[in-house]
């Protein structure tokens, strides 16, 4: 049924319509959204048999997660930002336990400075976390992504996070096509553990496990997100027959058949990408894009395969490795060892800073004419870097950075944009 | 596609008018997104809400930068923030406001834009006068289906409905209706004005 409905209620639906039986979350923007609309649905009775429980952080909404799932309930649960840094730690055991969660990153920077705007630097904090992370498009591949998610935490006993802009997705209003309760049932079949915490047949889960096996037990975890390599592509083929459109999979090419050039992103960027690109190609840039709906695990065969015959690679990424540069594009690189391809980093809308068609094409056509530096930072004001680096020099108290900075922009209320 | 940028104060609905004008484009079959400028909303701040309205699938994520339709909820706005920021040449703008462009101080926008495109409307008296709280976003919308014929009233009506429930709802959208009949006044009296 097509809605008209914002992106977290789109998700709260289609969380709903693949029946969870425990929910627990603790609110943080710009994830909020979509827990309250679960637990509206929890409320009413639509969403039932369900249990919503409010935790009182989010270490407690995974720590819950993970006992809930340790019985065998379907499990469900969202945060973002400093909340998904706060779970860190019961994130990690939720996938050494092998444990089927599905959580929403609502995607969102970290601080300090406090933000709340978006940005992946929370979801690739925990890249090394063991779970998978899909990245959505737009709010129909939100919607459609977590439908699939269960199916494959499910299927791998492994937990998925799906990653959607924060705000950029979670707040704007868009046409999205929720699908019936048969549909639902008919692709996603009740959860069947491997492990379950029993009563009547008691087991223990969560065993220490010493230098003599600790190395196994993490090898197949990889070897397991490996599988999914081959998952993912066969429940997002399944999703397209029974949907009929295409959503998720491992990465999806646009325009780059006959591409000199093709940027690789993540998430909602993809779409103002698609539109530039168009542009573009109509003054004879050949220019496509390439999307990573599958960043753990990272399908370096795809990539390549998509990559291989360009001239140049641009690296659009909304992620930062301070002292190193970009986390997408180190993988990507990986992706595309031996061959000789000019390779451009380009960190842009870190903490919400507005990706815009104008500053993308100047960007892309730099790296055409080879002016573009290996590592890059798309609108970034460089006087108000530069006057901080001049007070630093000139004064040992010059104060606190975040502070400083906002002086000399001055009033940002004025601004539109 | 048409980009609509809204304008006004935390507390005024800006974002709702936005999300209740996406409802009214998908209710005529068109595609249309509407999101707020994210940031942290503060009551009487200033607060700026897009729409994107389109006959497929949109796809662009980045803030209304030139508008073809500027809303403004509020008047006071028009000394402390350059909503005009990158309107089209030919774009339609409605104020809030009792007063014409020209006593608004706004003699410059009318030689730069089409005259016929740019229209005051009470829409807080008219919200007064209907809801009893001064809430203008749904009677603005009323206002913008009569200047532009972008999105019908019945539209409009439909969205109000989705929103708002009861008594509010009908409120909204007899409040919505006058704008709309004031609008349609107004612009046959430029309309004459010219042709004199």
């Amino acid at each position: 049924m097509l809605k008209q409905i914002e992106g977290s209620r789109a998700v709260a639906e289609a969380v709903a319509l693949c029946r969870p039986e425990v929910i627990c979350a603790y609110p943080i923007s710009p994830q909020t959204h979509i827990v309250e609309g679960l637990g509206e649905l929890v409320k009413s009775g639509s969403l039932s048999p369900c249990e919503f429980i409010n935790v009182e952080s989010e270490f407690a909404a995974m720590s819950v997660a993970i006992g809930a799932s340790a019985t065998g309930a379907r499990t469900y649960t969202a945060t973002a930002s400093q909340g998904l840094l706060y779970m860190a730690e019961a994130v990690y055991n939720a996938s050494g336990l092998g444990l089927p969660i599905v959580m929403t990153v609502a995607n969102r920077a970290i601080g300090a400075p406090i933000n709340i705007w978006n940005d992946h630097s929370d979801s690739m904090s925990q890249r090394d976390c063991g779970w998978i992370q899909l990245f959505a498009e737009s709010n129909q591949e939100a919607l459609d992504l977590h439908i699939q998610a269960f199916k494959l935490a499910e299927e791998l006993s492994m937990p998925v996070m799906v990653c959607m802009d924060g705000f950029i997705l979670t707040h704007a209003v868009e046409r999205v096509d929720v699908p019936a309760q048969t549909e639902v049932d008919a692709f996603l079949p009740p959860y069947e553990p491997r492990q379950a915490l029993d009563p009547d047949e008691p087991v223990s889960i969560g065993a220490m496990v010493g230098p003599e096996a600790f190395m196994e037990v993490r090898y197949l975890a990889h070897a397991k997100q490996l599988s999914a390599l081959e998952h993912i592509p066969r429940i997002a083929d399944e999703f397209t027959s029974r949907f009929g459109r295409t959503s998720g999979g491992l990465v999806r090419g646009y325009r780059i058949d006959d591409a000199q050039t093709i940027v690789v992103a993540l998430g909602s960027v993809l779409g103002t990408l698609k539109d530039t690109i168009d542009e573009m190609r109509e003054t004879g840039v050949k220019i496509g894009v390439l999307g990573i709906q599958s960043f753990r695990p990272f399908p370096l065969a795809a990539v390549r395969e998509a990559l291989q015959r360009a001239w140049r690679v641009v690296v659009l990424e909304k992620s930062f490795s301070v002292g190193l540069g970009g986390v997408l594009s180190t993988d990507v690189r990986v992706a595309l060892s031996g061959l000789h391809l000019a390779g451009y980093t380009v960190i842009a809308g870190l903490g919400g800073r507005a990706i815009t068609k104008a500053s993308l094409t100047r960007t892309l056509l730099e790296a055409i004419d080879g002016t573009l530096a290996p590592l890059s930072f798309m609108d970034l004001d460089w006087r108000i870097v530069k006057r901080q680096l001049e007070r630093e020099a000139q004064s040992r108290r010059s104060g606190p950075i975040a502070e400083n900075l906002l002086r000399d922009v001055g009033s940002v209320a004025a601004k539109v944009a | 596609m048409l980009q609509i940028r809204i304008h006004g104060r935390g507390g005024q609905g800006v974002v709702t008018a936005a999300e209740m004008l996406s409802i009214a484009a998908f209710e005529q079959g068109r595609h249309a997104q509407a999101f707020p400028s994210f940031g942290s909303e503060r009551t009487g701040a200033p607060v700026v809400a897009f729409c994107r309205i389109d006959e497929r699938e949109i796809r662009l994520r980045e803030p209304i930068i030139a508008p073809d339709v500027l809303i403004v909820q509020d008047p006071t706005l028009l000394h402390q923030v350059d909503v005009f920021q990158g309107l089209q040449p030919a774009g339609y703008v409605l104020i809030n406001s009792k007063r014409s462009f020209h006593d608004l101080g706004l003699a410059e926008i009318e030689q730069r834009h089409q005259a016929d495109r740019l229209v005051t409307v009470p829409a807080t008296e008219i919200a007064l006068e209907h809801l009893g709280r001064p809430l203008p976003n749904a009677v603005l919308l009323g206002g913008f289906a009569a200047l532009s014929g972008l999105v019908t009233l019945d539209a409009v009506a439909h969205s109000i409905r989705q929103t708002f429930s009861g008594k509010v709802a009908e409120a909204n959208i007899a409040a919505a209706r006058e704008a709309y009949e004031f609008v349609t006044r107004q612009m046959r009296e430029i309309a004459d004005a010219q042709a004199d």
